[in-house]
């Protein structure tokens, strides 16, 4: 390939075989310095963030101690969602049930479909979910769980501590389900 | 007959042209490209539906790793400087002029108010998520994090502030309750958590909402 002329002056050998010096052409490959360009290109496609991070909104409600201005919810329009270790969701509709029988296990894909059966067998003004996360429960959970109820356009929702009964209740499916 | 004789080419092609354009993208994305600051606090951050990108100015994060330490950082430097003069007045520090000029050049925050002069000591590489315990928070006697939420709504009162949550998903609730119950008994009732985007499942209402153009409500 191509070479810079660098000899200058160089004809000069002594020697049986004086060779008139040959005009070099000017001309570099530049196929190496191709390959450079386009390898940073890939460098600098690969380290650019091209997506922002987003933010989710979420506006808290304010804490009353008296009960008049407490938001009141209807028992039957409530579904209460319960977020346990491993990515397990819980939920219920209404209250609870002294003895458990409305309380069932979930996942994060099927939480979606139970959503939106009970958005539609109930009033829009009544319809409220209760969130609960447990202790055990990530920050993930909860931004999904959000998230669902950002997918599936339900207007209240109320993030809310989960009693002591509940969380035994969670803890029992879980060791009965680890069980199995 | 005799045939013509056909040239035989030079394989080698000209480079300049390519070169060019190669260059050209290379300088495009080296002007364009935004190196992320090597974080020193790492969070891997959920990801949601939410479109909204994230604010850029006037923040003042809060961030929880995966271990639930709360680390809070804000952006503007003159604020940071009177935010850090709210809390040595309302909270008795007793630190010096030349304390909260140290304080005010660390980028964020992770230690108890009486342990930031330690953080201050450590070298700049050493001051991140794994050497620092990050600020008290765990239970609501001695919630560090709202006094300094305190501080920032008494900074950033009548301006706007854009509280940023940024949770790691590892992170379990309890960290990210008692930071909200920070915000709530500041009466900081509006919080953003920063999200990776991600597309609305097909079918869903709110992705049937985006077709028709409606959008989600804010």
């Amino acid at each position: 390939m191509a070479e810079m002329d660098t000899s200058g002056g160089g004809g000069h050998k002594k020697g049986p075989g004086v060779k008139k010096s040959k005009k070099l052409s000017t001309r570099v490959d530049l196929t190496p310095m191709v390959d450079l360009g386009f390898l940073l290109i890939t460098f600098f496609i690969f380290t650019t963030t091209m997506s922002q991070p987003t933010a989710m909104k979420l506006a808290l409600p304010k804490d009353t101690d008296k009960p008049e201005e407490q938001n009141k919810a209807k028992e039957s329009g409530a579904l209460t969602i319960i977020l346990g270790k491993d990515n397990s969701v819980f939920y219920y509709e209404g209250i609870l049930l002294p003895d458990g029988s409305n309380f069932k296990s979930s996942n994060f894909k099927e939480i979606r479909d139970v959503i939106i059966r009970k958005k539609q067998s109930t009033p829009d003004a009544d319809f409220v979910v209760v969130i609960k996360p447990n202790e055990e429960s990530t920050y993930k959970n909860v931004i999904d769980i959000l998230d669902e109820m950002a997918i599936n356009v339900v207007k209240r929702y109320a993030l809310v501590d989960i009693a002591d009964s509940e969380n035994a209740l969670v803890k029992v499916t879980e060791a009965a389900n680890a069980g199995k | 007959m005799a045939r013509p004789k056909i040239a035989r080419k030079s394989t080698s092609i000209d480079m300049t042209a390519m070169c060019d354009v190669a260059f050209l993208l290379l300088s495009f994305f080296i002007l364009t490209t935004k190196f992320k600051p090597t974080e020193a606090i790492t969070v891997q951050t959920p990801s949601s539906v939410a479109s909204k990108v994230a604010p850029e100015k006037d923040v003042v994060l809060v961030s929880i790793n995966k271990d639930g330490k709360v680390f809070v950082s804000v952006q503007d430097e003159g604020k940071r400087d009177l935010i850090l003069n709210t809390l040595n007045t309302t909270k008795n520090l007793g630190w010096s002029d030349a304390d909260i000029k140290g304080f005010a050049k660390m980028d964020f925050f992770g230690t108890s108010l009486a342990g930031l002069k330690q953080q201050l000591a450590l070298p700049k590489e050493q001051q991140n998520d794994k050497v620092l315990p990050g600020i008290p928070a765990k239970d609501s006697l001695n919630n560090e994090v709202t006094d300094w939420m305190r501080a920032a709504a008494t900074v950033y009162a009548g301006t706007q502030m854009n509280l940023l949550m940024k949770g790691d998903n590892a992170s379990k609730y309890p960290a990210f309750k008692n930071v909200i119950t920070a915000f709530k008994k500041n009466d900081l009732m509006k919080f953003q958590m920063i999200t990776n985007p991600e597309s609305v499942p097909q079918g869903t209402e709110l992705w049937k909402l985006n077709v028709t153009g409606k959008g989600p409500e804010e």
